[in-house]
């Protein structure tokens, strides 16, 4: 099995969670591999519209960060409600929203799962829980809070699971809400994904405490440092907050350790860190490899995996193919959808 | 010479209490800070302590008297060497008595007597009130305060729809900074009625992210000066969401609290957010002056689909008006009123405008005018109909707010004749507003800096040219 030989935690000079990950069962490897390939390829191909001009605004990509909203799904039951900041289009995907639907909202057609008026970082989905896709750094750590505070008055064991990412943690109410959560006992998992960047500034050029993990100890909410590129520690720690939330605890934080690929969106240069940090941890670290890299030497056959590969090339290029052929939305729904 | 014990203002908007009880006797002695009475605001029982030292030496006011004015001598304490014979002589102080140290802490901010600033009547004059046309003919009225009409208003949603819940700052254990949802936590527990730490942002986000998950949340700002730390999640969470989402996701949620200027409490707590809430597309924004349209309006913003701004007005909250005694009273959301008819100008306002406004329809009907009076209740969104029907009438319009006059209510209302009725127009429009300045601490600069009834009658008769 090909273990990564550095870990994104060594080499931002953080700590890496204690132990190897459980392993996956052949199958949980490759619904992961799937889920993950999806993401990339539909991320790179967004890449390709927007460098067409077919989408247009910001459009942040996930590329590189696929194992955390993907072990984490793997964490999840049916009920379970998830909600993010503007990098999300991952996170839909992973949540089982439809390609076409995003990709369609992505260029801003009738069929996107926001009829074309919300875009890359406003999308919704009541069908499959997922609560968006919000554009103000760290409004959705209050919002998922409130989902989790919605679990509680209604006494279900549901949990929500609301990520953000190493800048937003340093916004005020993400601190309201983990003083809240804890004070009620809420549900909620805390998900911020260090990705080592906030747009241009690093995470020790921002943040006092860089371990985010503990970033909740004056509140008495437990946290982790998890390795975010590897998909199985992702599930693991996934599974443990999971119980602890559904056990009635309160929240619980998890740090995924990770690292974004692209810039902090398309018009970023990235001229803030090397050429060299990124081919190196795409190199050594990438979360797709790790996988593809154990079912190879667990001899699942190069064709089964050019099978999924196949499989999931014909989404995204469907998907693309219909965000450009469907229609515009229609001038009236200008005026919809502004109350009800 | 004695000096008198008068009775204090314990909140910046208290008028009168009730004279509870004497924990003193005439004759006893008295030190600083001994607590000597129990008072009952419309709020809270307080105590009242000692501030002189002596002896009681006359009780003038008697526990169990009702609505003493704040000012009123209540009792005489007489120095060492005094006598009942020196009763005579006494002398009030300055200010004899204090609060005692548990006031409710929004006020305690900025604590201090209550000036004798002009202040509303009770409600509309009975006289020329029109009936609402929600209610039927016949329909038995109690008399309330607002404060109660708003409790009544939660209550009786709460008890309908199991997914109303209040939150906000001391609305529980304490029964509300204000008093407002006094009862509501005996009632229904501390499930639905829920304390929060003072966390504006933080709670208000929690609140639509319930909201977004279905439930019905009822969220209290201590005032609503308060919620600017929260006026992002109101906006960009609550107000766009159901448009972002292209109709899949919306957010039913109530914002309430005291709006506006209340008294002496300076420029950061004396702000009218009118203006700001109602530009945004996707809230609702309503503002109410009658115990009858707070209790209606506000059962209706609980149960409307969308995102709701409820502007309550301190100084209105102790004001008595008729409610009707129904099962179910509730107002459409968007709709007018027209408290007082007139042909010859209209006056527009809403919330505690309305007072200056009704004020100055009583002084111009002495000169012969007859203003109609609308009051607007609802602010988005706005009942252009009535005011245009109205102005085609009169001719002539005068728009009333405490707010500030740039991008103000008024400007907006001032467009809207000039687009639809510009050729009914006989005069400009006229704005009476805030003045723009920050809200000032001192009594007569406070005055100032509102609107008043002289500057309504003023500008009614400018449009009237007369």
């Amino acid at each position: 099995m090909a273990a990564p030989k550095k870990s994104v935690a060594k080499e931002s000079g953080q700590e890496k969670a204690n132990g190897s990950p459980p392993e996956f069962t052949k199958a949980q490897e490759l619904a992961a591999l799937r889920d993950m390939l999806l993401i990339r390829r539909f991320e790179e191909k967004a890449g390709q519209l927007y460098g067409m001009g077919a989408i247009g605004g910001f459009c942040h990509l996930y590329i590189g960060q696929e194992a955390v909203v993907v072990g984490m799904q793997m964490a999840l039951k049916k009920g379970d409600q998830v909600i993010t900041g503007y990098r999300d289009h991952g996170h839909m995907l992973a949540c089982g929203m439809d390609a076409n639907g995003v990709m369609a909202e992505l260029t801003g057609r009738r069929g996107g799962y926001s009829k074309g008026k919300g875009g890359s970082m406003h999308m919704f989905s009541m069908e499959k829980n997922f609560f968006g896709g919000h554009g103000i750094v760290g409004a959705q750590v209050s919002l998922g809070t409130g989902l989790a505070f919605a679990n509680r008055y209604r006494g279900n064991d549901f949990v929500s699971v609301a990520y953000f990412g190493d800048g937003a943690s340093n916004q005020g109410q993400v601190y309201e809400s983990f003083n809240m959560a804890e004070l009620w006992k809420l549900p909620v998992i805390y998900v911020i994904e260090n990705n080592r960047y906030a747009m241009g500034t690093s995470v020790t050029r921002s943040s006092a405490l860089t371990d985010f993990s503990k970033r909740g100890a004056s509140f008495n909410i437990p946290g982790q440092q998890v390795d975010g590129m590897d998909v199985r520690s992702v599930k693991a720690a996934g599974d443990e907050a999971v119980a602890w939330c559904r056990a009635g605890k309160g929240p619980f934080i998890l740090e995924m350790q990770t690292y974004r690929y692209r810039g902090h969106s398309m018009s970023d240069p990235a001229k803030y860190r090397t050429r060299e940090e990124v081919e190196k941890i795409r190199t050594d670290q990438d979360p797709i490899e790790q996988v593809r890299n154990r079912l190879l030497a667990a001899k699942v056959s190069e064709q089964e995996l050019k099978a999924i590969d196949a499989e999931v090339r014909e989404i995204v290029n469907a998907s693309a193919d219909f965000a450009q052929r469907d229609p515009e939305p229609d001038p009236s729904e200008l005026w919809t959808d502004v109350y009800r | 010479m004695p000096i008198q014990v008068l009775m204090p203002a314990l909140s910046p908007t208290m008028e009168k209490g009730n004279l509870a009880k004497w924990l003193k006797k005439e004759g006893e002695p008295i030190k600083s800070g001994d607590v000597i009475a129990e008072i009952e605001t419309d709020k809270a029982t307080m105590e009242v302590e000692a501030t002189d030292e002596g002896t009681l030496g006359k009780i003038l006011i008697p526990e169990g008297t009702a609505d003493v004015a704040v000012n009123t001598p209540i009792a005489t304490i007489l120095a060492d060497g005094e006598s009942a014979a020196d009763l005579g002589k006494a002398s009030a102080p300055a200010q004899a008595a204090k609060a005692a140290e548990s006031a409710p802490p929004a006020e305690a901010k900025a604590e201090a007597p209550q000036p004798k600033a002009e202040k509303g009547p009770a409600a509309p004059p009975a006289a020329v009130a029109e009936p609402d046309p929600e209610v039927p003919a016949g329909t038995e009225m109690i008399t309330q305060t607002i404060r109660e009409a708003l409790r009544d208003a939660m209550a009786e949603e709460m008890r309908r729809d199991p997914d109303v819940f209040i939150m906000g700052e001391e609305v529980a254990e304490y029964q509300g900074a204000y008093k407002v949802t006094q009862g509501l936590l005996q009632e229904f527990g501390a499930r639905r009625v829920i304390d929060t730490p003072i966390t504006e942002h933080g709670f208000a986000g929690v609140g639509v992210g319930a909201a977004m998950s279905g439930l019905k949340p009822v969220v209290e700002f201590m005032t609503f000066n308060f919620a600017m730390q929260a006026i992002d999640q109101i906006i960009n969470s609550a107000a766009k969401t159901l448009y972002m989402s292209g109709g899949q996701m919306g957010c039913s949620i109530v914002f309430r609290g005291p709006n506006g200027a209340a008294a002496r409490v300076a420029a950061q707590h004396s702000q009218d957010y009118s203006a700001w809430y109602s530009q945004i597309p996707g809230l609702k924004v309503i503002a109410p002056f009658s115990a009858a349209d707070y209790k209606g309006l506000l059962k209706a913003a609980i149960r409307d689909p969308n995102p709701v701004i409820f502007l309550e007005n301190e100084v209105l909250y102790g004001h008595t008006g008729e409610v009707p005694k129904l099962d179910d009273y509730v107002i459409p959301i968007g709709k007018a009123r027209i408290v007082r008819s007139g042909k010859d100008v209209t006056l527009i306002s809403w919330s505690n405008g309305m007072t200056y406004a009704l004020k100055a329809a009583d002084e111009l009907a002495k000169e012969g005018i007859e203003a109609e009076v609308i009051d607007l209740r609802t602010l988005r969104p706005m009942d252009t109909e009535t005011i245009i029907n109205s102005v085609k009438k009169t001719g002539r319009a005068v728009t009333v707010e405490e707010g500030w006059q740039q991008s103000g209510v008024g400007a907006e209302i001032a467009a809207r004749i000039m687009e639809q009725a510009f050729d009914y127009l006989d005069a400009p429009v006229a704005r009476v507003s805030g003045k723009d300045v920050p809200m000032p601490y001192a009594a007569n600069l406070e005055k100032l800096a509102l609107p008043s009834v002289a500057e309504v009658v003023a500008a009614a008769k400018a449009v009237s040219y007369r």
